[in-house]
């Protein structure tokens, strides 16, 4: 009887289980995190205004065209090839064997990189014009615009599909198993391997993914609920008219 | 008269269309000009142009006796010194009242957050916003942000201050406490370049009026000449079909 099963399985291998359920947090987690900074870095560098002339403008156009290239062929190929990619072929090209964790985050961050570049870029194509020149007009560069009005914007928008690619990352690190990292997939391989229950104990890391995914979803949503602030604002009246916190 | 900013044989050419021709006056300093003229006529691009939001075609733009059209100028350096207020308003969204005007203070001209903050309450309370410092823009009516935005712009203490149509994105009844603020800044002694199509308005405050036509400055006087007797058959025309949509 299968629900014996489960029950057997889930005792017997739960630290098997939380082990892999964690490894996989913690991968999305920084991945998601690291692609987000990637592409704000991208995204930023991307809408720079291009110089009229002189080395600048090559220098820059040459940058862009790279993170074209990079993200076209990160989107372009599964993460389960990138992932064999840069495993074996670092050792390859640079002699050295990178830990499989190190290659888990390094796949995972530069894969969502290249998602959250578009991403962002469309963000900062979503602030209005008007606010880039107001900043503009104040005297801000390009950076200080960005920092100062563009991304805090930018963060609160593209919150949402942040959120998304963590899940999605959840769920796809399943296949850094390829490279033997010890996520949550790789570990219940292990574990129906070892007692033939395959049913059972896939049936178990479900269960698992879907907690973790869900758990992902409701707390972004309750974090974006409190970004929005407040409806209302305070009078500042009389002699407390000083500048409040 | 001091000279804040002299504009020499000024062009401005979107692709083949030709926004600007040949564009020359100066501004100087205690002075409120106002530009009138129909729309479409090139008062925007022009004051855009003046800050070099769109970069002119030709021509010069002195600046302290610079040309700042020279590639070797570092063009924000140059904008800190020239305030702009947006029909739009453009407030920074993501900012309360407060920060909208100190965080160009502390970015731009490096000023402490205290400073910053110290002067921005002078500004805001000239506008009559102070009160209003937490709140978020689109917590505010839009006269209320335009005032707000002129404090922004103030806060920075630019040389001069150039406004393109600050009140026509307002609904009617919010457009006085705006020209109110602005009433009170010409008589203050602030430079002001004003692009409007608030005729009376320009008629009180101006110590000179432009008008522009197609590009050209058609005709350039003090407002006694421009409206009550003006030399060029353009300028009568224009008044006239204005006066007439107007009353
Ligand atoms: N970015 C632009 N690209 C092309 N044409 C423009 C642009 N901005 C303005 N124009 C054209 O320049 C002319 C003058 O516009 P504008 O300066 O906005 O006039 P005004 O402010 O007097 O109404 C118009 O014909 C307008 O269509
Ligand atoms: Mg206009």
């Amino acid at each position: 009887m299968s629900l014996e099963w489960i029950v057997k399985i889930v005792s017997e291998n739960w630290q098997m289980f939380l082990r892999g359920a964690g490894v996989t947090l913690y991968i999305s987690l920084i991945g998601t995190v690291v692609g987000a900074i990637i592409g704000l870095i991208a995204g930023v560098i991307r809408t720079i205004p291009a110089p009229e002339h002189g080395v600048k403008k090559w220098f820059l156009l040459f940058v862009n065209f790279l993170l074209s290239v990079y993200i076209e062929f990160f989107r372009g190929t599964p993460m389960i090839v990138q992932a064999m990619v840069i495993y074996y072929g670092s050792a390859l090209a640079f002699g050295v064997n990178i830990e499989v964790m190190a290659a888990a985050l390094i796949v995972v961050s530069i894969n969502t990189g290249a998602y959250m570049a578009e991403i962002v870029r469309g963000g900062i194509v979503s602030v209005d014009k008007g606010q880039f020149e107001a900043a503009q007009a104040i005297g801000m560069n390009h950076l200080q615009t960005m920092m100062n009005v563009v991304l805090p914007q930018v963060v609160r928008n593209i919150l949402p599909a942040t959120g998304n690619q963590f899940v999605i990352n959840i769920k796809d690190t399943s296949v850094l198993n390829v490279i033997s990292v010890s996520e949550l997939y790789f570990l219940t391989k292990s574990v129906a391997g070892n007692n033939f229950r395959y049913f059972e104990s896939f049936f178990v890391a479900c269960v698992i993914y879907f907690v973790m995914t869900f758990a992902v979803t409701r707390i972004l949503l309750y974090f974006e609920r409190r970004l929005e602030g407040p409806d209302n604002y305070t009078m500042v009246r009389g002699e407390e008219m000083q500048p409040a916190k | 008269m001091e000279t804040v900013i002299d504009i020499q044989h000024l062009n401005k050419s979107f692709g083949t269309h030709e926004v600007l021709k040949d564009i020359s006056f100066s501004v100087n300093k205690g002075e409120v000009m106002t530009i009138i003229g129909s729309s479409g006529s090139g008062k925007s691009t022009l004051l855009r142009c003046i800050n070099l939001l769109e970069k002119p075609s030709g021509g010069e733009i002195i600046y302290n006796g610079e040309n700042i059209l020279d590639d070797k100028h570092d063009i924000p350096t140059y904008r800190r010194h020239l305030g702009m207020v947006f029909q739009q308003f453009n407030l920074f969204t993501n900012h309360n009242v407060l920060k909208n005007c100190t965080v160009g203070q502390i970015k731009v001209l490096g000023r402490s957050k205290e400073e910053a903050e110290k002067v921005a309450m002078k500004y805001l309370k000239i506008v009559g916003m102070d009160q209003y410092i937490n709140a978020k823009p689109k917590q505010l009516s839009g006269g209320q942000k335009q005032r707000v935005a002129i404090a922004r712009a103030l806060s920075m203490e630019p040389d001069v201050l150039l406004f393109d149509e600050p009140t026509s994105a307002l609904d009617p009844e919010m457009v006085g406490e705006v020209l109110k603020v602005m009433k009170e800044l010409a008589m203050s002694g602030l430079t002001m370049l004003i692009v409007t199509h608030e005729m009376e308005f320009a008629k009180e405050v101006s110590d000179r009026v432009v008008f522009m036509d197609k590009g050209i400055i058609a005709e350039e006087g003090s407002p006694e000449q421009i409206f009550n007797n003006p030399q060029q058959d353009r300028t009568r025309e224009f008044l006239k079909r204005t006066f007439k949509v107007v009353y």
